[in-house]
């Protein structure tokens, strides 16, 4: 049996819109120090920090450059991951187990309003012979996927609609979430339409924020935290980049993510020995898509769930309490950081109003957003 | 031959100047749009709000008691937040410099032909701590006379032309 890693500080910012009072550096420093101090450390009790950035998204050539001040790791061990927060709290995960130290820092910011030029700077992550040519709208890649999914599953409009609902709606009881509103189906279903059959209210909207985490292995964790949350599994995967010749219908990325965290984890049945998950629904059908692929739900069996409440906070199944991207604001790659926020939240029954009773386990699942087919995913437990 | 017949005809297909000028090689072109406006937040912010009225700011450590420029809401040394602003003068020493023969873009300055070399510095700034300062550029100064340890003054704009950025001051001169 190898060692055991938890997750024993974190801290965040909570989400808004926009944060135009701060930099993202006293925005990452708010969130170090709250988990610092949960944590009972100082930053020079850390052996590694793994801080997560995009430079199209920061607007930093080689961004990495500017993140050692904010977590207190000037002079101190720390890369950037470019990807996922989830994909950074693997590589933290990994140096505890490799011996490199016993507590490591995870760090991962969102200043989307800082981004003037989002649609472009999407498009300029498609393929620059194939598909740039063709000047499609990202929500392009969205649409065509929503419609494909649909066409598989029999999943219907109403069905996607209600995940809207649903998450917008548990985003009003949490207190960190910028997007809650009380809105009913048809609010949803006759929203403008961006790519048919995607609407404007299928659309997360995008928010600022960030979240610092502290990993301990077993034996500091103890001594450190009453309340440690143990990573029984983590698992990334990436499907092939062409838009051409993915699979339209289905999450294979989320699939073999979840299917290494659940070996590491040792589950066999999801649905059974998980409580319930924070998995991405940047636009919404990706919730359900996402619940198939990675078998909590069987494939077409999502959208009937959602319809009859199974995946509301007094569900069978709960699922994005929080609010998800479409209720607490898409993070980009903040929003791996903000799905292990919540399941950790949840674990040691901090979230208030959105708590859920008796979890012991649950599930963090991200996507890095269009047009990628990356998809990370980590098993926590109490 | 047609672009089409060499790449059929060879496995190693060479390529002229010419045929790239004249659109014969296949190309695509794209030029991104990337527009950011960052916060710069209370430190950033009162630094630049500060430059535009001919001052520089910075932010003390009460723990390593540092005066650090630009100002900064926490150290990053001591992990605490910074305490009170402090007013540093817009003179100091230069660093380290360069003579530069080449622009921002890597375009090579007619030096010979009369053009002054870029002159760029690290100036430690007078009432900050050491290691804190400024990059600017140096004027009114015989390139080949900067030395180590030259006192400087900032020259600024007119009232009128600042916009709160570095730019306000539009270089240092050496001073005795």
């Amino acid at each position: 049996m190898s060692k055991r890693v938890a997750i024993v500080g974190i801290g965040t910012t909570g989400f808004r819109a926009t944060t135009p009072d701060v930099s993202y550096r006293e925005l990452t420093y708010e969130a170090a120090t709250k988990a610092y101090l949960e944590a009972g450390i100082e930053p020079k009790d850390v052996d590694a920090f793994v801080a997560t950035s995009e430079d199209f998204l920061e607007g930093y050539s080689i961004a990495d450059e500017y993140c050692p001040d904010q977590l207190g790791a000037v002079l101190k061990p720390i890369y950037s991951i470019t990807g996922d927060v989830i994909h950074s709290l693997a590589s933290a995960y990994m140096m505890i187990l490799s011996g490199i130290g016993n507590i490591m820092v995870v760090q991962g910011l969102s200043k989307a309003s800082n981004m003037l030029t989002l649609s472009d700077m999407v498009t300029f992550a498609m393929d620059p012979i194939y598909n740039r040519p063709l000047k499609e709208s990202p929500h392009a890649v969205a649409g065509m996927e929503m419609a494909r999914y649909m066409y598989e599953t029999g999943t219907t409009r109403e069905q996607i609609a209600k995940v809207v609902v649903k998450n917008k709606r548990n985003a009003l009881t949490n207190d960190l979430a910028a997007h809650g509103v009380l809105i009913d189906l048809d609010y949803v279903l006759n929203s403008e339409v961006v790519s048919y059959p995607l609407t404007q209210m299928d659309i997360s909207p995008h928010s600022d924020g960030a979240v610092v985490m502290v990993l301990a292995e077993e034996e500091t964790a103890k001594a450190l935290s009453k309340k440690p949350i143990w990573i029984r599994g983590i698992g990334w995967c990436s499907d092939t980049p062409g838009l051409e010749t993915r699979n339209w219908g289905e999450a294979i990325y989320a699939q073999m993510a979840a299917d290494m965290a659940y070996k590491m984890a040792g589950i066999r049945y999801p649905r059974k020995e998980i409580n319930f998950a924070e998995i991405n629904d940047e636009f919404s059908y990706k919730e359900l898509q996402h619940l198939e692929a990675m078998r909590i739900c069987k494939k077409g069996e999502a959208g009937p769930l959602t319809e009859i409440g199974g995946t509301e906070i007094g569900g069978e199944f709960p699922v994005n309490p929080s609010g998800g991207c479409l209720g607490v604001g898409n993070l980009f790659e903040l929003n791996g950081g903000h799905t292990v926020l919540e399941v950790v939240r949840q674990l040691r029954g901090e979230t208030g109003k959105n708590q859920l009773k008796n979890v012991t386990t649950g599930l963090a699942q991200s996507w890095r957003g269009v047009p990628t087919t990356t998809g990370t995913v980590a098993i926590l437990s109490n | 031959m047609e672009l089409t017949e060499k790449m059929v005809a060879n496995s190693a297909t060479k390529l002229s100047a010419e045929e790239i000028l004249e659109g014969k090689v296949l190309s695509v072109k794209w030029e991104p749009k990337l527009k950011y406006a960052w916060d710069n937040g209370p430190a950033i912010g009162r630094y630049l709000a500060e430059l535009k009225n001919g001052k520089i700011i910075g932010k003390k450590c009460d723990k390593c008691h540092r005066i650090m420029i630009p100002p900064r809401m926490f150290c990053e040394l001591c992990w605490v937040p910074t305490g009170e602003w402090v007013y540093v003068k817009d003179t100091g020493i230069v660093n380290t410099w360069i003579i530069g023969h080449v622009d921002w873009k890597a375009k090579r300055l007619d030096i010979k032909g009369g053009v002054r070399p870029i002159t760029l510095s690290i100036i430690e700034i007078d009432g900050a701590s050491k290691g804190m300062g400024i990059l600017h550029h140096l004027g009114e100064v015989d390139p080949w006379k900067i030395h180590r340890g030259m006192k400087v003054k900032a020259v600024w704009k007119p009232p009128e032309e600042r916009t709160g950025s570095i730019t306000d001051i539009k270089y240092f001169k050496p001073i005795k």
